[in-house]
């Protein structure tokens, strides 16, 4: 006689050591790259669409406004506004604000210097493609994208992708044996970032550079323009902000103990039921 | 309480973000990040001039695409007596001097320009700040010129040396300078341009003589040019980074 027996805790191998380091090294390398970016930004802080700058016409703007009695920041949309004081256009402690589109706390350096923030992005881009070449190489190689993050067909089935999202929305997360591996959304979200939004993301900056622009010049015009390129990698940087928002959020939602070891030591822990 | 606990929440707040910020900063100043940072430089610089064609073209655009609202950074209007005399007399006594490791240092006024092969161009002028316009400009090609006074075999850099103090508190260091390699000095687009769109070169963008370098930012691009000094190394000049910006902290190769 057999009896389902009360489900057992067993650790598993969660994530491969190159997983681990070139995801350690991201997550560096990606604030880094994001925090420098907005010195950068700050620097010229509008937005353009096509090669050149329409200055009276930015889709994108923050500002700092002299109302009289005080400043104030604002943030222009498509030529919609929204009052930003004290985060976009103007920040700082009270008495010693700042005309800067983003606050102290989110640029490097704090302070305003876009050579070196220059300097830092120009850094960490270079380890950041190191480090991703590195991953997605090891990935297609050891089989890593196609056993973990390719969706098989039926996880790609409308039924089953809905049936995920309303699992998430009532944090309702895959446990036991459904646990040992990605769900449809992570497996779709981890592709998008890894082989759409970051390669993207590098391709506009690059298409930044007047030198890139000389010698491959169809880049900056897939993109319509090195202002539209512009554009295109602060929109890739917001996206990247959210992704990083939303998969955050899941750790901690999801057992961030847990979580967080599968990614330091690759271990995971698994309730199995094991019916004998 | 609850005020206490907001009062603590923010204290909290505000030690991490301080923790924070002195954080990045120590790094930033840290020698040894700094030599990191600057090697990185070396690395952009290789890759783009080993990869990129030394005669590749910047994009050229057409009339239609012509900026109407160009912007002018940097001087707009240059102060220095020196400049202010010729400027008031229309530039006639202006002369370029080409010397330093030549074989045949010249002074050239602006109808002795006017006469060198020239070229023109509407291409797309990038401020290392992130704006872009486009203009046209018309000037005499760098790399003939450079054949007319024969460059010495050790000379690696053009160096030009302008007109206006740009930082007045700076002395003798506040004078606008810029240098580039002989990729660029013999580049077909780089000119020594005197007219933007079919006008005399404004002396907001650079009058009677500016640099076009087409493949590097608008920094690069130096204005109201005074002469030119081809040397083996630059070091001696100023901060002894190769330019004026590159003296406070920018890249000296500016091709992104």
């Amino acid at each position: 006689m057999t009896s389902a027996r009360p489900p057992k805790t067993v650790l598993v191998q969660r994530h491969g050591l190159v997983t681990r380091i070139t995801h350690g090294i991201n997550l560096l390398v990606v604030i880094g790259l994001l925090m420098s970016g907005l010195q950068i930004f700050n620097a010229h802080p509008a937005l353009y669409w096509g090669h050149k700058s329409t200055f009276t016409q930015p889709w994108l703007a923050i500002q700092a406004l002299d109302q009289g009695d005080g400043m104030a920041g604002s943030t222009w949309i498509n030529g919609h506004g929204f009052e930003t004081t004290g985060v976009l256009g103007y920040s700082g402690a009270p008495g010693a604000g700042e005309k800067r589109a983003f606050p102290k706390w989110a640029t490097l350096p704090s302070y305003r210097s876009l050579g070196t923030g220059r300097h830092w992005h120009f850094f960490l881009a270079w380890i950041f493609v190191g480090n991703g070449l590195v991953y997605l190489a090891s990935g297609l190689i050891t089989g890593h994208v196609r056993r973990d993050l390719l969706p098989t067909r039926r996880e790609l089935g409308l039924r089953q992708i809905l049936q995920t999202v309303w699992d998430h929305l009532r944090l309702r997360f895959p446990r036991g044996e459904a646990a040992r591996s990605y769900n449809v959304l992570q497996k779709l979200a981890y592709l998008a970032v890894a082989f759409i939004l970051l390669p993207l993301m590098v391709l506009a900056g690059l298409g930044m550079s007047p030198g890139v622009d000389a010698g491959l010049p169809g880049l900056v015009s897939l993109f319509g323009g090195r202002q539209s390129a512009r554009s295109i990698h602060f929109i890739c940087a917001s996206l990247i902000v959210g992704f990083i928002g939303l998969h955050v959020l899941m750790v901690l939602l999801s057992g961030p103990l847990n979580q967080l070891r599968g990614m330091i030591t690759g271990k995971f822990r698994l309730e199995v039921r094991e019916d004998r | 309480m609850a005020l206490d606990r907001r009062h603590w929440l923010k204290g909290a707040l505000a030690t991490v973000s301080g923790l924070w910020l002195s954080a990045c900063e120590r790094l930033t100043d840290s020698s040894l990040v700094q030599t990191t940072l600057d090697k990185t430089e070396v690395l952009t610089r290789k890759a783009q001039r080993g990869l990129i064609p030394p005669q590749a073209l910047a994009r050229e655009f057409t009339p239609a695409d012509i900026s109407r609202d160009f912007r002018a950074n940097g001087s707009i209007s240059p102060g220095d007596a020196d400049y202010r005399t010729l400027l008031q007399a229309g530039f006639a006594d202006y002369r370029l001097r080409i010397d330093g490791l030549v074989d045949r240092p010249q002074s050239l006024s602006l109808s002795d320009i006017r006469a060198l092969p020239a070229r023109t161009q509407i291409t797309r002028h990038d401020c290392v700040e992130g704006w872009s316009s486009i203009g046209k400009w018309t000037g005499a090609q760098l790399a003939p010129l450079l054949e007319q006074v024969g460059l010495k075999p050790e000379a690696r850099f053009l160096v030009f040396h302008c007109f206006d103090t740009l930082d007045p508190e700076a002395g003798a260091k506040g004078r606008y300078y810029e240098s580039i390699d002989l990729v660029d000095a013999r580049h077909p687009q780089t000119l020594l341009a005197y007219e933007m769109n079919d006008a005399v070169l404004p002396v907001a963008h650079g009058a009677p003589l500016r640099l076009r370098v087409e493949r590097q930012l608008g920094y690069k691009h130096a204005k109201y040019i005074s002469r030119i000094e081809a040397v083996a190394d630059f070091a001696h000049i100023a901060g002894g980074k190769g330019g004026y910006w590159e003296d406070r902290g920018y890249e000296w190769y500016a091709g992104i």
